[in-house]
């Protein structure tokens, strides 16, 4: 990788600064949305329907109202006298607030109490009785789209079935002709199971509406301020200089904190009608049985393929389920989010996909889960296919795919299904995570172990990400273009505050955006204060998910740097009695070309923006940049894992896990590999263990920590971090984004591992989570 | 997660919280470490009215071999049991495969063996070393024998008014070994399946003396006495633990549930029992 270019005391682009945050975090300082506490405060449950599907034929909430400490208890009725009762979702369907006509999925919010604290607000949910009357519940895609099945979504004018919308991309027909041309089509069918962010703090809201000036001051845990401000104002009708969100420390995101979920409109509401602040923290369970769920996508992938192992098309037909509302987190014009990827690292000239949303009795959501809008279930796809086209063509799953990586010298690289990949060098990526392992002795020892009894296997994803959404002439979210900004304030003494629409959940933005303008200017990335989450105090933003802070936000901060730049050569010229284009600018020393001993700092700069200007020039040192990225950025890597399979118990262990990432520049080295940890640890978790699933009377598994498993440090593999870095060529500072590859990439290296341990017994398919019975029953089914 | 209302009595002696426990009467409930009855009232499952603090209570936080036996008293914590030179076979086996660290610095071996929960780990071990649970009321103390004293899932012989004051667990005297193998699908899960075992071998290295009993395989912790008696009086052998092993897949009925098959899960048991046998034997063979 490339060395930096400033030294330590700047810490520009490539030092690993600690992080910034981590102090007052470590020792207590930070300030999460449970933290404050106003004056007043009144504490709000919410009442969550224990039942998949029902009608609700009364409310009766007398002996709660009259609890001692009870304010209010509001119902879908009552909300419904606002206008209130159902709201837009991000994927342009609307979804009940609190019920009023039916409960659709177990957990859905049926009413929420007011209370002077949170204990009375608890018991006053138990008084409260609501007539349900049953009816069928519906778990699965395949029973949704049945003929005659119940109808979900009654309420919903000309809706006369269960689908949710179809979705199609690629060429049919091209398809179609690669496929006839083909020796043999690949087949895998495979669930991708419903999971959930579960980021360590749950979600919450105090909502302060003053009642003589209107001024809503909502503290949220939002991954997006300012959108959700803009939303709130659209949605509720209130003016948007009366909103401001602000989004205080967060603790852990992943996409969770994206959507707006009914308790925050409750909420809200609550405190404009009651004149007093409300707050709702969510519990564990609330958090996972209601807030966005992730993946749940049922796919069929095909792979045409020759007998040299080549890939000539690749067919896939999908079904996505939905809960009871249509409410993804993704750009307006992607259905299935960005799953357009799944032609992966592979240069083929033919694709298509068919895929239909259906709606279920279970939680809507449909968030990207540390992953940009579906990346995930698409990489896994792909992988899972070459990886099983290797072994039925009968060569090397690594040769399968160094035989069909598109090359470096073919980007910009248009895939079959129409993006544009911007940079890459894939063969190398793989080879050397291969060399690491020294692959072939790996090769001989996994079959000499065989010959013992002993299973090993070795899985590889090479996966490609699409992030950073996006260019305004695609991207937008409920019409909201995906740009993002920064503003950069230098002050006299040389000092800068940097203000963003992104909005960190733990990513360090407040460490690595120093960095990009420690890098510009030269100003030591100490000296840069970080500001972002509070909308009246940082511009607009669509903020923090699908990795696209630092490809687009990073971005803006780069070119506001840069702007500043310009005006402070200007600057150093006047002082230096020199002509403007003769000023170099190296690690905040501005001297003049040919005499470099006639210089001065950006600490000199800084002082004369606002005291001795040239003439003519404006006072101060500060910009703002709003930045429509080009393209998306398309980081890759290569992950290659071994296991080792009990054969008598189907418990699968990692012995090495090697993972190469390439995400184009790296800011920030220590960061990056935190944040690739994470994400490995994540992926080996819903490889692992991690699903959120429905018994057949649509009762959510999954519902707390004891069912719902977040792997610790004890089962966590250890990992082997490599790097390349190959830039992209149309960001700013060459930086493709990083947060959301690691989850996105590992799964398939973690499933492809242990089907590789029983593929020699006709093993193709294990769905996730591999859990041991399945392995065993895999196993078993075999032999 | 917010409990409903209930009274707080903090005892100072055991016959304080038996009294205290005489007054609740039904809804009175005692608290040791806690780490199954608070999240079960922060989930509103459990609504006790009472709640008996016995952590100040002094001298029952005592591990100690006292006349052939190890003793284990009310308040020792799943963690002491773990850094403890007193312990010994399935014991020392399973004392680190209780939860996770942070529950095990908290939570009792006595609260647990009381809570009765089929998938707990300890009640496995008391089965197969034969254990006492001492349980003290109005009327004194009394031993109540590890089999009889499992009732069923989350429910024991206990009486309404008494506390469960320690366990007796009998050392053995010659050559002995145990082990616990437990399946979890992550640190701090219950048992997917789990298997105690405790063998004793005579001076021609027979097997004299034999434990083995299952966790979260039936609906409570389950003594496998055929697969005993089949051990007493052979050499140890891969063929014996084999058909031992049979007969311990014989004795489980798990259910088909988010952990796994029950087929699944009787393989396990006979895979656990055949190595846990094999790792007890060898344990034994070298003591």
């Amino acid at each position: 990788m490339a060395a930096p270019t400033t030294p330590a005391e700047i810490g520009g682009i490539g030092h690993s600064v600690q992080r910034k945050e981590d102090a007052r975090l470590i020792e207590g300082q930070g300030n999460f949305l449970d933290d404050i506490d106003l004056p007043n405060t009144l504490h709000m449950a919410i009442l969550r329907s224990p039942l998949a599907h029902a009608r609700i034929n009364g409310i009766d909430s007398e002996a709660a109202t009259a609890l001692d400490g009870v304010v209010a208890v509001v119902t879908g009725d009552l909300m419904d006298q606002h206008g209130l009762a159902w709201m837009p979702t991000l994927s342009g369907d609307t979804q009940a607030v609190l019920a009023t006509d039916k409960v659709r999925y177990q957990g859905q919010e049926v009413a929420a109490v007011i209370a002077t604290d949170p204990y009375i607000a608890t018991d006053a949910l138990e008084l409260i009785e609501v007539d349900y009357e049953d009816l069928p519940p519906i778990t699965t895609p395949q029973q949704s789209l049945e003929e005659g099945a119940p109808l979900i979504r009654d309420e919903k004018e000309g809706q006369t079935d269960n689908l949710a919308y179809t979705w199609e991309a690629g060429d049919q027909g091209a398809t179609e002709e690669a496929f006839a041309k083909a020796d043999r089509v690949v087949t895998l069918e495979t669930h991708y199971p419903r999971s959930h962010p579960a980021p360590l703090e749950t979600c919450g809201i105090v909502a302060d509406v003053n009642s003589v000036t209107g001024q809503a001051t909502i503290y949220m845990t939002s991954q997006a301020p300012h959108a959700h401000r803009t939303l709130f104002a659209m949605v509720a009708g209130l003016p948007e200089q009366n909103i401001r969100i602000v989004s205080p420390d967060i603790g852990g995101g992943f996409g969770n904190k994206v959507p707006i979920y009914p308790g925050y409109v409750v909420a809200t509401a609550a405190s404009l009608l009651i004149g007093q602040p409300v707050k709702w923290v969510e519990s564990r369970t609330e958090n996972l049985i209601s807030t966005g769920f992730a993946r749940d996508y049922y796919m069929k992938g095909e792979l045409a393929v020759t007998d040299e192992g080549r890939i000539l098309g690749l067919r896939v037909n999908m079904l996505s389920v939905q809960g009871a509302f249509y409410s993804d987190a993704q750009p307006t014009q992607f259905r299935a989010g960005l799953f357009h990827v799944v032609t992966g690292s592979y240069d083929f000239g033919a694709a298509h996909i068919d895929c239909k949303g259906a709606f279920t009795n279970k939680a809507p959501g449909g968030v990207a889960y540390r992953c940009s809008f579906r990346i995930t279930e698409a990489s896994y796809l792909i992988e899972r296919l070459v990886q099983n086209a290797a072994y039925e063509v009968g060569i090397d799953p690594a040769e399968m795919r160094l035989r069909n990586f598109i090359q470096p010298e073919q980007f910009p690289y248009e895939t079959a299904t129409g993006f544009v990949y911007d940079s890459g060098d894939y063969p190398t990526a793989l080879r050397t995570a291969l060399d690491e392992l020294c692959y072939e002795d790996l090769r001989r020892e996994q079959a000499e172990a065989r010959a013992e009894g002993r299973l090993i296997g070795i899985g590889i994803a090479h996966f490609t990400e699409a992030v950073g959404a996006g260019p305004s002439r695609t991207y937008d979210i409920a019409g909201l273009k995906m740009i993002d900004s920064a503003e950069l304030r230098v002050h006299p003494t040389g000092k800068a505050i940097l203000k963003l629409g992104v909005k960190t959940q733990g990513q360090g933005h407040e460490t690595t955006f120093a960095q990009i303008v420690a890098e510009v200017l030269g100003i030591p990335a100490t000296d840069i204060k970080v500001e972002h989450g509070d909308t009246d105090h940082t511009p607009y933003g669509l903020g923090t998910y699908a990795s696209r802070s630092t490809p687009v936000g990073g971005a803006a901060t780069a070119v506001v740097a840069r702007k500043l730049a310009d005006k402070s050569k200007k600057i150093a010229a006047h002082l230096l009695e020199a002509a403007d284009e003769d000023i170099e600018l190296a690690s905040g020393v501005f001297s003049v070309a040919g005499s470099p001993d006639r210089s001065v700092t950006i600490q000199d700069v800084a002082l004369a923006a606002y005291t001795n200007l040239p003439e003519g020039m404006e006072y101060g040192l500060e910009d703002v940049t709003y930045y429509d990225p080009p393209n998306l950025t398309y980081p890759y890597g290569s992950y290659i894992v071994v296991v080792e399979v009990d054969p008598d118990t189907g418990v699968w262990q990692v012995q090495r896990m090697v993972a190469l990432d390439d995400c184009g520049v790296r800011i920030n080295p220590m960061i990056v590999e935190g944040q690739i940890c994470g994400g490995l640890t994540e992926g080996f978790a819903m490889s692992a263990m991690q699903w959120i699933t429905f018994d057949e009377g649509g009762n959510c598994i999954g519902a707390n920590f004891m069912d719902y498993l977040v792997p610790t440090a004890w089962e966590t593999p250890r990992f082997e971090l490599l790097a390349t870095e190959v830039p992209s060529p149309h960001h700013p500072i060459g930086a493709k984004g990083v947060g959301e590859s690691a989850t996105v990439g590992s799964p398939a290296a973690f499933v492809n591992a242990v089907i590789d341990a029983v593929a020699h017994l006709g093993v193709r398919n294990i769905d996730m989570p591999v859990l041991p019975d399945r392995v065993w029953a895999a196993i078993e089914e075999a032999s | 997660m917010f409990p409903s209302r209930f009274d707080l009595v903090v005892a100072q002696t055991v016959a304080e919280a038996v009294e205290a426990k005489v007054d609740a009467g039904e809804g009175g409930r005692f608290l040791a470490g806690g780490q199954s009855l608070i999240p079960m009232m922060k989930m509103r499952v459990a609504f006790p009215e009472t709640l008996i603090d016995i952590n100040r209570i002094a001298g029952l936080d005592a591990i100690e071999r006292v006349n052939g036996h190890l003793q284990i008293g009310a308040l020792v914590r799943h963690a002491d049991l773990v850094a403890s030179d007193a312990t010994f076979g399935a014991v020392a086996a399973a004392a680190p495969w209780v939860a996770d660290p942070l529950v095990r610095n908290r939570g009792t071996m006595c609260g647990s063996v009381a809570h009765c929960d089929p998938e707990g780990d300890w009640n496995s071990v008391l089965l197969a070393t034969g254990a006492d649970v001492i349980a003290q009321g109005p009327g004194g103390e009394r031993p109540i024998p590890i089999a009889d004293f499992v009732d069923g899932a989350f429910t024991s012989t206990l009486g309404e008014d008494e506390l469960v004051v320690g366990l007796r667990i009998p050392v053995p005297s010659g050559r002995s070994g145990g082990s616990y193998l437990k399946l979890e699908r992550k640190i701090g899960d219950y048992a997917t399946v789990a298997v105690a075992s405790h063998l004793e071998l005579d001076d021609s290295g027979a097997i004299s003396a034999a434990g083995l009993a299952l966790t979260s395989v039936n609906p409570i912790n389950t003594k496998v006495a055929d697969a005993e008696a089949l051990l007493v009086g052979q050499q140890p052998s891969d063929e014996l633990f084999a058909e031992a092993a049979e007969l311990a897949a014989a004795a489980a009925e798990p259910r088909d549930d988010v952990r796994g098959t029950a087929a699944w899960k009787r393989q396990v048991v006979r895979t656990y029992t055949k190595r846990g046998l094999a790792a007890a034997a060898q344990q034994a063979e070298g003591s």
